[in-house]
């Protein structure tokens, strides 16, 4: 059992329902300043101003519309599911809190007098409970598009609930290699194992999944087709309004800060320091440690929004063809290599065989793509058979022969009209 | 030690009082949705009701040191099977509820069978525990994951083989059943995009012109008036033309000065 297990299991219960308390508050609190902070920054993306009227630099402009959200009229459409259609939300709202429960916040602190860590519990599989628990918010996402009893939702809850089927399992074979190194799926334990170096440099490829497969779990832009505007008007939540809609904006945001704190847990060391400032961890009692896991968050926060703001929204056929056929089977070749490597650090292979294998799986993989590449090349040459004689009409004609091609049909029908 | 209980301890083969409150309030409940999962009307009711039975069950196993257990249950089943489940039966609409008529014939006594089977089989597992009970301190020993791996890589690897093999070949049966072998290749979006432009293509180069008359009558029921001051039929949805719902455009055709003046006397 860990040290951080050992602390943990030695909280009072009081302690346990004020942490909970912390958690729920943060996670609220980041939402409403990630959604200022969204619109502010995308606005300077798209050289606007943004809200800045509400509070200093309309910083409470979140607050204002959710409040405002929360007065609006509640509808229960006629065809709707009425059990369903109001279970949809909560549990999506539910769900999106309960996942940051194993987040490990801070390094060790002292708490009313208790030493203990900013983490609500520690399982020894806490980074497969996180999973688990995404893939019971799916089903509010589902369950709202189905019980609103009309044609977009259901398409854009069917769109969502494969798309975050398929990607969840990207995601959990981009975890698979941290587990190896780590040997633990516990986060503090993932944790402590980065204290040399973070898995995002030594894992480099998983974490690179991972950061795709996440955006794809929470239906952020360039890939949020289940809501995709131009499609499916809302998507799942079209027919929502009021309250309910508010806890699916609450749970969007959550889960987004969700999976930007367990990539800091996973993958950047979680509230470890940068390199060469570890002495600020024992600053204000270790309490500093929190201001590193909020900026490495915040910078995944900031990663989201700028996604948003540069990438157009992908087609749905192809989104599903890269988790499947490209996210899925990269990761399953480098689970492969980094499970071979790790067998041969636990046993001590010596140099020499490490690295004709790594140069082996480099060559067979430059030969797998060389071959791919000459299939590719056929493919090539029977599309430019098929390119055709310049078109004559490409461009609009010039505007001296426009009169030719409207004005008599237009007199023609006016008469056998009049007639 | 579960680390959930830990400020509670227990002696093992005792039940704690957290795990007794814990039964006790979710027993009946996962009881009473097992139960109206049989018998309420909507095919997505039972679906739901059943994860939630799945869920609770999951929680069982985790109060009861089984931690990897619960939350694969969650993830596999409640996560992945019913949602696949859930994903079928939401394309059949809200409306709907089950046909009762039985198609497969036999149907009652192959699930009698199977049942027994099951039952049999679950008579075994559980009596057969009775004998050689190791406890759970023993069983978790090197951690609750790693004893699970040990057992599965070791003793059961064969029949984890036989179960995935029996799993990929079901997969590959499905997608089998599945495919569709296209006649032709499928046209790219380049080559489509230079179909459109081809003499003579029945493809529009460029969006289709949006239906109403603009600053007159907007709706999608009136159809857009070409420059010339003709109704352009592309403008307006096929669904509203078969239904016969697509407006004339003369009250909303703009006229030249000349031609106002003849018509109006």
């Amino acid at each position: 059992m860990s040290e951080v297990q050992q602390l943990l299991g030695n909280d009072p219960g009081w302690l346990t329902l004020v942490k909970a308390l912390i958690v729920f508050v943060f996670a609220v609190l980041m939402t409403l300043m990630s959604i200022w902070g969204e619109r502010r920054i995308v606005a300077r993306m798209q050289m606007r101003l943004g809200p800045n009227r509400t509070g200093p630099f309309g910083l409470v402009q979140g607050l204002a519309d959710g409040v405002k959200l929360a007065l609006k009229e509640d509808i229960i459409p006629k065809a709707a599911d009425a059990v369903v259609f109001v279970l949809a939300p909560i549990i999506a709202a539910t769900t999106c809190f309960m996942s940051f429960a194993v987040i490990p916040m801070t390094g060790k602190v002292k708490l009313f007098g208790h030493e203990t860590t900013m983490q609500l519990t520690d399982l020894p599989v806490g980074v497969l409970y996180i999973l688990s628990i995404a893939s019971i918010g799916v089903y509010g996402i589902v369950l709202a598009g189905w019980s609103s009893g009309s044609t977009y939702p259901l398409l854009g809850g069917l769109r969502s609930s494969a798309q975050v089927i398929s990607y969840e399992v990207a995601m959990g074979l981009s975890l698979v290699a941290v587990f190896l190194y780590a040997g633990s799926m516990s986060t503090s334990d993932i944790i402590d194992a980065q204290n040399k170096i973070w898995y995002a440099i030594v894992l480099f490829p998983s974490f690179v999944i991972y950061v795709i497969s996440m955006v794809g779990e929470t239906n952020r832009a360039p890939f949020d087709l289940a809501e995709a505007e131009g499609e499916l008007v809302g998507g799942f939540h079209t027919e929502y309004s009021s309250l309910k809609f508010a806890l699916f904006f609450l749970a969007e945001y959550v889960n987004i800060i969700t999976v930007s704190a367990l990539a800091t847990t996973l993958f950047l060391g979680g509230y470890h320091a940068l390199p060469g400032l570890t002495f600020t961890e024992s600053w204000l009692g270790g309490y500093f440690t929190f201001f590193w896991f909020l900026a490495k968050v915040l910078a995944f926060l900031f990663f989201f929004i700028w996604l948003r703001g540069t990438l157009p929204r992908l087609r749905y056929d192809q989104f599903m063809k890269f988790g499947w056929k490209v996210l899925i089977p990269a990761s399953l070749v480098w689970i492969m290599l980094v499970s071979t490597l790790r067998v041969f650090s636990l046993q001590g292979t010596s140099r020499a065989y490490v690295l004709g294998f790594v140069v082996g799986a480099i060559l067979l993989g430059l030969g797998a793509s060389s071959i791919y590449d000459k299939t590719k090349k056929r493919k090539a040459g029977e599309v430019a058979a098929l390119v055709y004689d310049a078109p004559d009409f490409a461009v609009p004609q010039l505007p001296m022969s426009v009169s030719t091609f409207v004005v008599p049909s237009a007199a023609a029908s006016k008469e056998s009209a009049s007639e | 030690m579960n680390l959930i209980l830990a400020a509670n301890p227990f002696t093992p083969g005792q039940t704690g009082t957290p795990e007794a409150v814990l039964f006790w309030i979710l027993a009946p409940l996962a009881v009473l949705a097992a139960v109206s999962m049989i018998f309420v009307k909507k095919a997505v009711h039972s679906a739901l009701l059943l994860a939630w039975v799945m869920i609770t069950l999951a929680i069982f196993y985790i109060a009861e040191d089984a931690p990897f257990l619960g939350i694969v249950q969650i993830v596999v089943y409640t996560g992945a099977v019913m949602m696949l489940f859930l994903f079928i039966l939401m394309l059949v609409g809200v409306d709907s509820s089950d046909s009762l008529v039985e198609t497969i014939k036999g149907q009652r006594v192959m699930a009698m069978i199977g049942a027994l089977g099951f039952a049999v089989l679950l008579i075994g597992a559980i009596g057969r525990s009775y004998t050689g009970f190791a406890g759970l301190t023993a069983a978790n020993t090197d951690g609750n994951v790693e004893g699970l791996a040990q057992l599965l890589f070791t003793r059961y690897v064969w029949a984890f083989e036989v179960v995935s093999a029996l799993l990929i070949t079901a997969a590959l049966g499905a997608m089998v059943l599945g495919h569709r072998e296209r006649s032709s290749e499928r046209p790219t979006q380049r080559e489509l995009s230079i179909l459109r432009f081809r003499p003579g293509s029945k493809l529009p180069g460029a969006p289709l012109p949006n239906p109403g008359v603009y600053a007159l009558h907007n709706a999608v029921d009136v159809p857009a008036l070409l420059p010339d001051g003709t109704p352009d039929p592309s403008s307006v949805s096929r669904v509203l033309k078969a239904r016969g719902d697509v407006l004339d455009t003369k009250a909303f055709e703009m006229h030249t000065i000349e031609e106002g003046e003849d018509e109006s006397k």
